[in-house]
C-alpha cells in the first residue's frame, strides 16, 4: 500500500466516524423536546465546562483561521500575525462581556443578538436590521470555510466541487438533524485531531532544523523581495494598521452571531468565565499555526496553482508520515465544517426569531419557528456552497473581508448595549447606516495589489493625513468610529428634542442573573418550549406544567408595574400576548398562562410606540440623561422597577 | 438574586492586563531575545496568552462567591 493510499485512506475513515458521531449526537445529553428553537439551536442550553470550550474552540478558530493565518504569515510575515493578538484580546472580554450576554439571554430567552438589540432598545426595527447584518456578514464567512475545505480536499486529491458538495451535504443533514449537538460533539473529535496535527507539526520543525533556521531562511526569503511590506517583524509604517486590525476584529468576534450561539449553550455564569480562562489555549495553538508558515516558507514549500490557502495541506503533505496527513486532513476538514454548522444555525436564529417571527408570522408556533430555523440554516450553507461555484473564490474572500466591516456596525448595538441602554433606537440605526456606507464606500475605494480595481483588502491609505506613505488603517474600525459619532450624535439631540426612546425590556438585574435563579429560563424548553396553545402538541403538556410551577414558585417582586397591563394592545386569546410588560420578565396571557418570552420584545417596542409613559428602563446609570420628562413616570412604578 | 459584592468586583480591573498587553506591539516589535529560535515579537505574544490565562484565573477565583447563590 502506498504512501498515498494510507493518507487518503486515514482520512476517510476519520471522516465516516465523524458522520457516524453526528448523526448520533441527536441522542448525546438529549433532553425530552427536540422539536423547540431552543433545543435545536442551543442545544437546550446545557453544556458543561468541556463542551462549551470545545464547541466555542470549534466554531471560533475554524479551518479558516488554521488554513488562511498560516497563508498570511507565509506570504507577509509578521502583519499575518495580527490574528495571534486579537485572539487574545478577545477573552478577557469575553469574561466580561460574554457574561452579561449569557445572563440577560436566559432571563429573556433570547438566542440571537438581534433579539437583545430589540429588547434593549425598544425597537424590532433595529433587531430587524442587526439580523440582516448578521446574515448578510455570515454568508461569505460560511463560503470561506468552504473554500478552506476545498483548499484541503484538493490536496488530499479530491479535486474539483463535487467532494466539496459532498461534504456539506453530509453536515447539513447532520445539522438538520441534531442541531448544535453535532458540531458540539464533533468539535471535541475536531480537537483531539488538530492537537495531534499540532503536535507532528512541532516534531517536524524540531527535525528538519528548529526554529532557528526557519526564522533565518525566512528572514532572508523576506528581505529579498520588493516588498517593503513584509517580514519578520512590522514595518515602521505597519503600526496603525495593525492595531486597529487586531481591534477591529477583536471586536468583530462579539458580533458575528455564532459567537453567542455556543456561549448561550453554557450551563451557568461560572461556565463562560471557566471558558473565558481557557480560551488562550486555542491561542496557543493558533500562534503555533502562524508559525508554521514561517516553517513552510523556510523549507520551500509551494501552494497549488499559486492558492496561498493550501500552503498548510501542501506542507502537510510533504512533510508528515502519510498516517498523520491523514488525520491531519481529517481535523482540517472538520475544522471547516463545525463552523459552517454554527455560523448556519445562528443566521438562522437570527432570521426567525428577529425577521420571521415579528414581520412575517406573529402567531408562529414553537415548532413552526424550530421548522423554520432547520430549513434556513440548509439555505444558508448551500446558498454559500452556491456563492462559491457561481463566483471566483477571490470574490467570496472580498464578500468575507466586507462582511467582517460591516458586522462591526453592529456593536453599538449588541456589545455596547450590554453595558447600557442609554443610546436611542433612532441613533442607532442612523449610526449602523453610515457605519456601512462609509466602510463599504471605503472598502470599495481600495485599489488592488496592481494598482487597478477595488475591493482591494481592508486597509485603506491614511498617508494624505501625513502619516507617510504606506501607512494605512482597517476601515471596520474608521466606519465604526463613524457609526459611533452618529449614534451618540443623534441620541444626544433626540433625547434633548423629546423623542421618546424605545422602552428597555431589560433590568440590570438580567445582566448578572446565574443559574439557579427563579427567573431564569430552565434548560428543557422552557423559552419556546412553551406552547402558545398548552396541551395542543405532542406531549407538551409536562413542560408546560413544570413551568406553571416555575412561575408560581417565583416572587412578585415587581408587581407593582403591572399597571401597564392594562395596556395591551393586541388581541384576547391564548398567545396573543396581551399584557406584556417591559420590566416583567415572566408575564401571563389573558387566560392566566405563562406566555413565552421570545415574542415580548416585540411588544415592549409597540408599547413604546403609543405610550411614552411608560417607565424608561429603570436604571442603568447612563441612561440618566433621558429627555422624557422626569414627572412622566409614576413614582410606584419606578419604585418597583429600580432597586 | 445575586449581589456582587462591590469589593470582589474591584478585581475585574485587573482584566485590562491581559486586555492591552497583546496591544502592545509597537514595543513587541523587536527580534531579540529569541526563545528557541523564535523572535521576540512571536512568542511575546504567546507569552500573552499565557499571561492571559493565569489574569483570568486569578479573577475568576477572586470573585467566584458572586456566582454563588
Amino acid at each position: 500500500m502506498s504512501d498515498r493510499h494510507v493518507e487518503v485512506g486515514v482520512f476517510l475513515a476519520l471522516m465516516a466516524v465523524v458522520v457516524v458521531l453526528g448523526f448520533g449526537a441527536a441522542r448525546w445529553r438529549a433532553s425530552e423536546d427536540p422539536q423547540t428553537l431552543e433545543e435545536w439551536g442551543v442545544g437546550g442550553r446545557s453544556f458543561g465546562n468541556w463542551v462549551t470550550w470545545f464547541l466555542i474552540g470549534g466554531s471560533m478558530y475554524s479551518a479558516y483561521t488554521f488554513i488562511a493565518v498560516p497563508a498570511l504569515t507565509y506570504g507577509v510575515g509578521a502583519i499575518g500575525y495580527f490574528a495571534v493578538p486579537f485572539a487574545i484580546v478577545t477573552t478577557p472580554l469575553t469574561f466580561l462581556f460574554t457574561t452579561r450576554a449569557w445572563s440577560v439571554a436566559r432571563r429573556h430567552g433570547f438566542v440571537t443578538h438581534s433579539e437583545f438589540a430589540s429588547a434593549r432598545f425598544g425597537s424590532p426595527g433595529l433587531g430587524a436590521a442587526v439580523a440582516v447584518t448578521g446574515i448578510l456578514a455570515t454568508m461569505p464567512y460560511v463560503a470561506v470555510q468552504l473554500l478552506a475545505l476545498q483548499a484541503v480536499l484538493r490536496t488530499v486529491g479530491f479535486g474539483g466541487e463535487w467532494p466539496m458538495l459532498a461534504a456539506v451535504a453530509v453536515v447539513s443533514i447532520c445539522t438538520f438533524r441534531s442541531g448544535l449537538r453535532a458540531p458540539a460533539l464533533l468539535s471535541v473529535v475536531k480537537d483531539i485531531l488538530m492537537a495531534w496535527m499540532l503536535l507532528t507539526a512541532v516534531l517536524m520543525v524540531a527535525m528538519y532544523g528548529g526554529w532557528d533556521r526557519t526564522f533565518r531562511v525566512a528572514g532572508e526569503h523576506f528581505a529579498a523581495t520588493p516588498s517593503p511590506a513584509d517580514g519578520l517583524l512590522l514595518p515602521q509604517v505597519g503600526h496603525l494598521g495593525f492595531l486597529t486590525l487586531v481591534i477591529g476584529s477583536a471586536l468583530a468576534v462579539f458580533a458575528y452571531p455564532h459567537a453567542l450561539v455556543g456561549m448561550l449553550a453554557a450551563k451557568d455564569r461560572a461556565t463562560v468565565r471557566r471558558n473565558a480562562a481557557a480560551l488562550p489555549v486555542y491561542c496557543i495553538a493558533l500562534a503555533l499555526m502562524a508559525l508554521l508558515g514561517f516553517f513552510a516558507l523556510s523549507r520551500g514549500v509551494t501552494p497549488v496553482d499559486g492558492d496561498l490557502n493550501t500552503v498548510i495541506p501542501r506542507l502537510i503533505h510533504e512533510y508528515f508520515p502519510s498516517w498523520s496527513a491523514g488525520i491531519a486532513y481529517a481535523g482540517l476538514s472538520v475544522a471547516a465544517l463545525i463552523p459552517a454548522a454554527v455560523m448556519s444555525i445562528a443566521a438562522a436564529n437570527a432570521f426567525t426569531r428577529s425577521l420571521f417571527r415579528p414581520y412575517l408570522r406573529p402567531d408562529a408556533t414553537p415548532a413552526t419557528e424550530a421548522r423554520v430555523s432547520r430549513w434556513v440554516s440548509l439555505i444558508v450553507k448551500f446558498g454559500a456552497a452556491a456563492l462559491i461555484l457561481a463566483v471566483d473564490p477571490a470574490y467570496s474572500v472580498e464578500l468575507q473581508l466586507i462582511g467582517g466591516v460591516v458586522i462591526l456596525q453592529t456593536i453599538p448595538a449588541v456589545f455596547i448595549g450590554l453595558l447600557t441602554g442609554w443610546f436611542h433606537r433612532v441613533g442607532l440605526i442612523a449610526g449602523l447606516l453610515a457605519g456601512l456606507g462609509v466602510g463599504v464606500g471605503m472598502l470599495y475605494d481600495i485599489p488592488r495589489a496592481d494598482g487597478t480595481g477595488h475591493f482591494g483588502g481592508s486597509s485603506w491609505s491614511v498617508s494624505f493625513l501625513g502619516f507617510g506613505p504606506g501607512t494605512t488603517v482597517y476601515v471596520g474600525v474608521v466606519a465604526l468610529a463613524v457609526n459611533l459619532v452618529v449614534a451618540v450624535g443623534l441620541t444626544l439631540v433626540l433625547r434633548a428634542s423629546g423623542v421618546a426612546a424605545g422602552v428597555d425590556a431589560t433590568h440590570p438585574d438580567d445582566y448578572l442573573a446565574d443559574a439557579g435563579d427563579a427567573k431564569l429560563k430552565r434548560l428543557d424548553g422552557l423559552i419556546d418550549g412553551l406552547p402558545r396553545k398548552p396541551l395542543s402538541v405532542d406531549g407538551r403538556g409536562a413542560h408546560t406544567a413544570g413551568a406553571v410551577r416555575t412561575r408560581e414558585a417565583e416572587p412578585a417582586l415587581r408587581s407593582g408595574s403591572a399597571a401597564p397591563e392594562s395596556l395591551s394592545q393586541s388581541g384576547p386569546g391564548p398567545g396573543s400576548g396581551s399584557g406584556s410588560v417591559p420590566s416583567v420578565p415572566v408575564p401571563r396571557d389573558a387566560e392566566g398562562f405563562p406566555r413565552e418570552l421570545g415574542a415580548f420584545s416585540r411588544e415592549a417596542s409597540s408599547f413604546s410606540r403609543d405610550s411614552s409613559w411608560l417607565p424608561p428602563d429603570s436604571g442603568w446609570p447612563p441612561r440618566g440623561g433621558s429627555g422624557r420628562p422626569p414627572g412622566d413616570e409614576p413614582d410606584d412604578i419606578r419604585a418597583t422597577t429600580t432597586r | 438574586m445575586p449581589t456582587p459584592a462591590p469589593r470582589s468586583r474591584h478585581w475585574q480591573w485587573l482584566l485590562v492586563l491581559p486586555t492591552v498587553a497583546p496591544l502592545l506591539t509597537p514595543f513587541a516589535n523587536r527580534l531579540e531575545p529569541t526563545l528557541i529560535g523564535v523572535p521576540f515579537f512571536f512568542w511575546y505574544q504567546i507569552a500573552c496568552a499565557v499571561f492571559a490565562i493565569v489574569i483570568i484565573t486569578a479573577v475568576y477565583l477572586a470573585t467566584r462567591e458572586d456566582n454563588r447563590e
